[in-house]
């Protein structure tokens, strides 16, 4: 037997030590339920959206801006782009838990949860500075 | 990260062809994967034409008569024949199954056999399940209750409790889900897989069972439990027909009961 290929046994703790590992996290509930109660709230979010995209289609901006100025407009895409972002940052983790091991879990894993706390407040922002914009139109 | 491409040492090469007898009439070629550790060489696929007429139906069959009369330093583990004891699990022609109950004629054209996937590898078609076992065994698979059972007789269940064990008793840890399963692949040393998962609904749908909490404790973590994505490799190649993902469902159903 060549010596270079004499296995070098660098774990030596039993099997079962490491299947127990550290325990139970205590986690993952929550996780796994909102990712999938954001996922239905979005459908019909998603489908008031894209019907009043549609209805908009070729609107003047004013028509816009007072469209999103409506309170239950307003809280509409407010909650759609709470929820869109909040899901994103659940469904991408999942695939950084799958695909990202080791050193690198913990940087990718902040990068995202920035990431889209980041992007999700400039739409949030976006949203309530139409909201809260003066009506142009009873100024002209 | 991930590893999209095999470590050099597991490359595989081309290996020996064995032809069939001449004038062998029903003749098949079977690849099979094969690895010593003592050599120090890189896995290689041997071709073995067997001539059909010469051997049983299944692909078990085919691995003996190959041991018997081929080429004699063919490793596999089998025991049973029959589908009970689990043994013979391995990769026949891209899906994990048991080489008792897979018959030769439901593969079209070269058998492929290769060792369940993603477990080190002994050698040939025996793979290391050495970690896949310490998991079961940390679920602790077995009656735990605090009631003293009856001094006269068994602890007794209704029907309606037994019926609650079908679909789980049955499993014969093979382990072809759990090795079928991405999410073993990638985090094995967490994820519990689906068999050791089966195991312990098994045992949280025990009306025997008094540590239906403490199991559900052990199991609420993001990757031993939640890193199965419903991804459904473990009830699709099941060679007994049961239903990991859904004794998975339950726990789930169950950790999110508890909650609310």
């Amino acid at each position: 037997m060549n010596a270079s290929h004499t296995p070098r046994i660098d774990v030596m703790r039993s099997q079962l030590g490491r299947a127990r590992g550290l325990g139970a996290g205590k986690a993952g509930v929550d996780h796994w339920w909102l990712e999938r109660m954001s996922a239905v709230a979005l459908v019909p979010l998603s489908g008031w959206f894209v019907l009043q995209v549609l209805r908009l289609a070729g609107a003047e901006q004013q028509d816009v801006v007072e469209w999103g100025g409506k309170p239950a407009n307003a809280s509409m895409l407010l909650a759609l782009m709470v929820l869109t972002f909040y899901h994103m940052q659940l469904g991408l983790q999942v695939i950084i838990d799958d695909y990202v091991h080791g050193k690198a879990h913990l940087p990718a894993s902040l990068l995202l949860k920035g990431a889209a706390l980041l992007i999700g407040l400039f739409a949030v922002i976006a949203v309530l500075k139409l909201a809260l914009a003066p009506s142009t139109r009873a100024a002209a | 990260m991930v590893e999209f491409s095999l470590p050099k040492n597991s490359t595989i090469g081309k290996g020996r062809t064995f032809p069939a007898a001449p004038g062998a009439k029903n003749v098949k070629p079977f690849r099979i994967y094969r690895w010593n550790p003592d050599d120090g060489a890189n896995p290689v696929v041997d071709t073995y034409e067997l001539d059909l007429d010469k051997i049983g139906p299944m692909v078990l069959d085919a691995l003996i008569h190959i041991k018997n009369n081929v080429d004699t330093t063919l490793t596999f583990r089998r025991s049973c024949r029959e589908g009970i004891c689990g043994s013979c699990a391995m990769n026949i022609d891209g899906e994990n199954t048991l080489a008792c109950l897979k018959p030769i004629k439901d593969v079209r054209n070269a058998v492929s056999i290769y060792p369940l996937p993603h477990m080190p590898v002994v050698k040939d078609l025996v793979p290391d399940l050495n970690g896949a076992y310490a998991q079961l065994r940390s679920i602790e698979p077995w009656l735990k209750s605090d009631t003293a059972p009856p001094p006269d007789s068994e602890r007794r269940q209704s029907i309606e409790e037994r019926e609650k064990l079908d679909g789980m008793w049955e499993c014969i840890l093979c382990f072809c889900c759990t090795t079928s399963c991405p999410s073993y692949w990638w985090n094995g040393d967490r994820y519990l897989g689906p068999a050791t998962l089966l195991a312990a609904y098994r045992w949280i749908a025990d009306s025997r069972d008094e540590h239906t909490g403490d199991r559900l404790d052990a199991l609420e973590d993001p990757l031993k439990l939640y890193a199965c994505r419903t991804i459904m490799n473990c009830t699709q190649t099941c060679p007994k027909g049961l239903n990991p993902a859904k004794a998975i469902a339950r726990i789930k159903e169950l950790q999110l009961e508890r909650k609310v």
